[in-house]
Order: C-alpha cells, then sequence, then structure tokens
C-alpha cells in the first residue's frame, strides 16, 4: 500500500474525462442503458450513484488498514450496500416520484461495476480525501455521460428535455429511441465517437 | 397452472431481463464473443438464479418481514447471493467435477450480475409466492440465457466483418445488440 501524492485536480479530471466510466472504462452499462430514457431520470440515477460512490471510497479508504485482505470484495460490497439503503429510504422519504420511476435500479446501484472497480482500483489504496475526490469526479462523469446519453434519447423519443417539449407539435417522436434498442445504438454510436477520437489524436502523436 | 406459464413466458420473451429491461448487461457485452462460453454463462446463471430466488424470498418471509427489517433487503440479498455462489462454487467442485470444470470460471462473475439481484428484488415487489418466485427466478435466467446465445451466435457471425475502425469492438457490438433488441420489442406485442 504505497501512500502516493497525488493532485487533486488530476484526480477530479481523470473521472470526468480521461478515464470516463462509461465512455473510456465501459462499465455500469445496465443503469447507463435503463435509466437514461428521460434527462431527469439519468441526473437522479447520476447523482445516486455519485452519492453512494462517494460515501464508499470515503468509508473504504478509511478503513483500508483493517479490512483483511481476503475478504475485502465482500467487506467492500457490505459497505456499498449500506449506503445504497442510505441513498434508497432518502429517495423514497424527498423524492418519493423519482424513487417509483427508477425502481429496482436504485437497489441494483449495489452491483454498479463502477463503484466496486472504484473501491478495488483507488480507495483501497490511497487516503480518504483523495478518494472522495475520485469518487466525486467518477461520479460527475457517470452522470454526464448518463446527462449526454439521456439528452439524446429523450429529445428524438419524445421531444422534449427534462420534460419541456423543444422540437414543437410537428414532430412525431421516434419512440424506438425511448426502448432498449435506442439505448444501445446511441451508447455504441457516442463510444464509436470516442473511439474515432481517441485514434485521431494517437495518429496525430505518431506523425509528430 | 396458467398463472405460472404466463410469468415464465412474460419473463422470458415480453419482459426479457437484457433485451427489454436491460439488466444484466455486463456479461451480456463482456462473455458473448464464443457461443460456448455464452452457453456456459447462461447455464450458470440460470443454476444460480433459480437457487437465489427461491432463498431470498424465504429469508426475505421468514426473517426480515417477521422482524420488520424490510429496509435491510438489499444489504442481506447481496449478502446471500454472495454466499450462494461461493457455496454453489465449492459444492460443484466437490460433487460435479465436471460441471464445475464447465461453469467454474463463470461463477465468481455471476455475483455483481445485477439480473441475480433484480430477479430476486422484482419477485418481492410483485408479490409473488415462493414456487411463482422460484419460476419467475428460472425463467428470468432462462431468458438472459436465450438472450446471451442468439447474441453469441450474431458476435461469431460478424467477427471478421469490415467495419468502420471507429466502431470497432465495443460500439460495433452495441449496435448488434441494438438489433436484437429491436426483434425482442415484437414481443411486447403479444396480448396474454
Amino acid at each position: 500500500m504505497s501512500e502516493e501524492k497525488l493532485p487533486l485536480g488530476r484526480v477530479l479530471m481523470n473521472g470526468l474525462i480521461f478515464e470516463n466510466p462509461v465512455f473510456v472504462q465501459l462499465l455500469g452499462m445496465c443503469p447507463t442503458l435503463a435509466t437514461s430514457t428521460t434527462v431527469a431520470n439519468a441526473l437522479g440515477m447520476g447523482l445516486s450513484a455519485t452519492a453512494v460512490l462517494i460515501g464508499s471510497n470515503i468509508a473504504i479508504a478509511a478503513l483500508r488498514r483493517f479490512i483483511p485482505e481476503k475478504v475485502r470484495i465482500a467487506a467492500y460490497i457490505i459497505i456499498i450496500a449500506g449506503f445504497v439503503t442510505a441513498v434508497d429510504l432518502l429517495l423514497q422519504a424527498f423524492l418519493p416520484e423519482l424513487s417509483e420511476s427508477l425502481g429496482v435500479f436504485i437497489p441494483l446501484i449495489v452491483v454498479n461495476c463502477i463503484i466496486l472497480a472504484r473501491a478495488e482500483a483507488f480507495a483501497s489504496k490511497h487516503g480518504v480525501l483523495p478518494s472522495a475526490v475520485d469518487g466525486l469526479g467518477m461520479g460527475l462523469g457517470f452522470t454526464g455521460a448518463l446527462l449526454l446519453l439521456a439528452t439524446i434519447r429523450e429529445i428524438l423519443g419524445a421531444g422534449t428535455w427534462f420534460g419541456i417539449p423543444i422540437l414543437g407539435e410537428a414532430y412525431k417522436p421516434m419512440i424506438t429511441m425511448s426502448t432498449t434498442t435506442g439505448g444501445f445504438l446511441v451508447l455504441g454510436c457516442l463510444i464509436a465517437c470516442v473511439q474515432a477520437i481517441s485514434q485521431r489524436s494517437q495518429k496525430k502523436e505518431a506523425s509528430k | 397452472m396458467s398463472g405460472l406459464f404466463l410469468i415464465a413466458l412474460n419473463a422470458v420473451l415480453i419482459e426479457n431481463y437484457v433485451l427489454v429491461r436491460t439488466i444484466g448487461c455486463c456479461p451480456f457485452l463482456g462473455v458473448s464473443r464464443k457461443t460456448d462460453t455464452a452457453m456456459g454463462m447462461g447455464m450458470a446463471v440460470i443454476f444460480t438464479m433459480t437457487l437465489a430466488s427461491g432463498i431470498t424470498w424465504a429469508v426475505d418471509h421468514l426473517i426480515l418481514v417477521p422482524f420488520k427489517l424490510e429496509y435491510m433487503r438489499t444489504v442481506a440479498f447481496i449478502l446471500i447471493i454472495a454466499t450462494l455462489v461461493q457455496f454453489v462454487e465449492m459444492a460443484l467442485k466437490k460433487i460435479l467435477p465436471a460441471l464445475y470444470s464447465a461453469l467454474g470460471i463463470y461463477l465468481p462473475l455471476i455475483t455483481t450480475n445485477c439480473a441475480v439481484l433484480g430477479a430476486a428484488l422484482d419477485g418481492i415487489t410483485e408479490g409473488y409466492n415462493f414456487i411463482e418466485s422460484v419460476v419467475f427466478g428460472m425463467m428470468s435466467a432462462v431468458g438472459f440465457a436465450l438472450a446471451i446465445v442468439l447474441f453469441s451466435g450474431v458476435r461469431e457471425r460478424t467477427a471478421g466483418n469490415d467495419i468502420p475502425k471507429a466502431f470497432e469492438g465495443f460500439p460495433f457490438a452495441l449496435v448488434s445488440a441494438s438489433l436484437l433488441a429491436m426483434a425482442f420489442t415484437g414481443f411486447s406485442g403479444l396480448s396474454i
């Protein structure tokens, strides 16, 4: 367990852009596809996951010296499950409508690979503060990816953005975009864009 | 009896976990390159999900509800599933080594397959009884297996295709999955 000094800004940007959990690491596909049908759902899911991610990263970083190596995965899952339950109960109490529309996907944050991956790859090796920042960066990167996906899907699938009609009466919604089919398709195209950009920048570097 | 048949049909085709509800996408996209591995994963999931649905139902109705601990459901269920996967792995190793060597490497992956936890939680929210829960869990897993085996067939066929460079790998898989999902939306019109 080496303690290296990391610039916090770099850690934050890592999660947001360079190692974006959805577009670059390709993690957490299920909630990404399922809750990006509307912008409101995407925002709710993204922020819930961010809250869990920050909480679990802090707890795991604080306890990293006490958790035995052999049972660490089980210990991480329990810690994550605790935070997920807290978020679930808070949503039920204060935002019952959102809780209703996200349904089973809130408890399913437990098995969201992004959270376990950050626990294993970052929080177990770094201090409390960098881990919290990493949780924030990854969470916001996840939220941003969800919002981008949801914006495309909601505008094409319903002609609205955050419930506000923007394409006018004449627009006939492409209902497919709100179904799973549209989710897979839009996400596939977005990741293809990311790959195209990274291929181009690699080519530029090679020609220099 | 017809109730159980409807639950089964609904779970396999109409509300297919992967292709309609997008639960369990990680293994669906991760281990679908070859039909053999997809088959192995599908079998392992059917086995664990059937057991997990039954056990979580029993724990929920015998321990959590009588002691008013429903808010512990997520924590309890994920623990049960993780332990169950460990036990299944050990038991298979001892009792059926042939099956173990076929399924072995897929078993640990199942703990983080959200379909298992999803089916356990859905069974409770739907208010199913014990038999219905088990059938629902098993048939959801059959739906998962069907989807992953079909998808692996598509991926094997298209493996050598000449596609735009940006789409290579993951994006291409997602677009193929999208077409497969479109086929499954046809079932949503099925009125029962």
